[in-house]
């Protein structure tokens, strides 16, 4: 796997019985002990990801919201400093270029957060749409690391480790703190469905703090955890994951996300005409999300049957959720088919999909 | 390292098989299959009384990552399967040699198993 980009963390997740895989390029850990066993310490206790594959940008400059509400479909003019925000970035099509997290530091200083598969993709396209505006765009990508602790205890274990007042940041808030003699960007924000921080810092710092989360929590039950959980974690929780419920074919509105497409926040966007039209006149497909009440997984890529045992679309991802013990997944399907009963055919036995409306299991997201 | 037990039989298809004294043989996957696979969420077991040619496929084994089919080592009929499986296939995962076996064969030639791999060849194929 030489040719595998590396996190700062790939000696320590080794170190740490790490089960190294490729992921979009990246030599990351997938399971350490378990996938179902991190999952469920997640939900019970506290789980510690590393996600500095993640992309990180700059976007700074006197237009830098002006550009960036130009490219995105939420409304980053509702941002103020310490506040984060979640939108997708979309083609003039209305499919999505990518999601991601806008972070405003100051009038002039945007932070995002963009998917680790698509950070060549995306600069490319912000650059090629920031012409014409006053405004620097930086990669980031290699200077920044990022882990994620998710879970109930999390934000009692990264209160642990530092002198700020971690109960004042409430959720999609940021704030600047040291976390473990750390300089970081605490981001009450996560991929889980839990409470808990994402803490951005400098890539030389990553083994020291890593390493001081993980004894800070050993204690209140913090596991590692890799990408196989974060994958069921946030599929139970029912999130989007970009080339799965959305991609350059699937709009945001199609996916569900109608609420990150602000048609009318002021700002003429990339996008904004197709996903107009495509409100007034309906999606075409949507994404919907299913149980079966078996335990065999639905996997991606597996047609979705209609009422009279015709294909009405494919699922786009599966897992078992490690809480109800069935199998849980999303399709993207005729919008029509979508009231009406729909089934796969797993190795020969016909399975009912049952739709739910995500998240799959109760989740109790910080109150704060 | 996985663990290649030194008293069964093994199919490059990483089933193990065991000769027990009544004359049947019993059947799983081995610890390198079973680590392979991750964690092991659905086992689909034949029917009992079902007849299995050598190499045929009996079942498959489903883990969060991925299905896989099971290949019968030896040909016979299928006297029993571990029902504990159906709720518990995670046991496969604990316990691949004990608790995780998959099915009890009758064989159809007593001396079939013979052919099969020892451990230390075993050993060789997945070192």
């Amino acid at each position: 796997m030489s040719d595998l980009k590396r996190t700062p963390l790939r000696d320590f997740h080794a170190a740490h019985g790490g089960r190294l895989v490729d992921f979009a390029g990246w030599e990351m850990p997938v399971q350490y002990r378990s996938i179902l066993e991190e999952h469920k310490a997640v939900r019970r206790t506290a789980g510690l990801f590393d996600v500095s594959h993640m992309g990180e940008v700059d976007v700074r400059g006197p237009e830098a919201a002006k550009f960036l509400n130009h490219l995105v479909t939420n409304d980053v003019a509702k941002l103020f400093p310490g506040r984060v925000l979640y939108s997708p970035m979309c083609y003039p099509s209305g499919g999505v270029v990518d999601d991601l997290l806008v972070y405003m530091r100051g009038a002039e200083d945007y932070f995002l957060c963009i998917n680790a598969g698509n950070i060549a993709k995306d600069l490319a396209w912000m650059r090629e749409h920031a012409v014409g505006f006053d405004v620097t765009i930086t990669d980031r990508s290699d200077d920044y690391a990022l882990l994620a602790v998710q879970g109930p205890r999390a934000a009692e274990i990264v209160q642990s480790l530092t002198g700020a007042k971690l109960g004042l940041v409430k959720y999609y808030h940021f704030a600047e703190a040291t976390v473990a003699g750390v300089h970081c960007i605490a981001s009450r924000t996560g991929y889980t469905g839990e409470d808990g921080f994402e803490l951005y810092h400098a890539a030389s710092e990553a083994v020291t703090l890593a390493t001081a989360l993980l004894q800070a929590g050993a204690s209140r039950g913090l596991e590692l955890a890799g990408l196989g959980a974060r994958d069921s974690l946030r599929l139970e929780a029912g999130y989007p994951l970009y080339g799965h419920e959305i991609t350059q074919d699937i709009s945001p509105l199609s996916a569900g996300l109608g609420w990150t497409v602000k048609l009318d926040k002021g700002a003429d966007f990339i996008g904004r005409a197709a996903l107009s039209a495509e409100k007034q006149n309906g999606a075409a497909y949507k994404i919907v999300f299913f149980k079966t009440g078996d335990r065999r997984i639905v996997r991606a890529d597996t047609p979705v049957l209609g009422a009279d045992g015709a294909p009405v679309g494919r699922v786009v991802s599966g897992t078992l959720s490690p809480i109800l013990n069935e199998a849980i997944g999303s399709a993207l399907v005729t919008t029509s088919a979508a009231a009406q009963p729909l089934a796969v055919d797993i190795r020969g036995t016909k399975l009912n999909l049952h739709l739910v409306k995500p998240p799959f299991v109760e989740l109790k997201k910080s109150t704060a | 390292m996985s663990n290649i037990p030194a008293s069964l039989r093994y199919a490059k298809s990483h089933e193990w098989l065991k000769a027990e004294a009544d004359g049947t043989v019993t059947i799983g996957i081995t610890d390198y299959a079973q680590n392979s696979l991750g964690d092991i969420t659905y086992v689909q077991a034949p029917k009992i009384g079902a007849t299995l040619k050598a190499g045929e496929v009996f079942g498959v084994v489903e883990s969060v990552k991925a299905a896989s089919d099971l290949y019968a080592p030896v040909a016979g009929t299928v006297v029993t399967v571990n029902a504990v499986l159906e709720s518990a296939p995670e046991t496969v995962n604990r316990a691949p040699y004990a608790e995780g076996w998959m099915l009890r064969l009758k064989p159809a030639d007593a001396a079939a198993a013979g052919a099969l791999l020892d451990a230390t060849a075993y050993a060789k194929l997945v070192g």
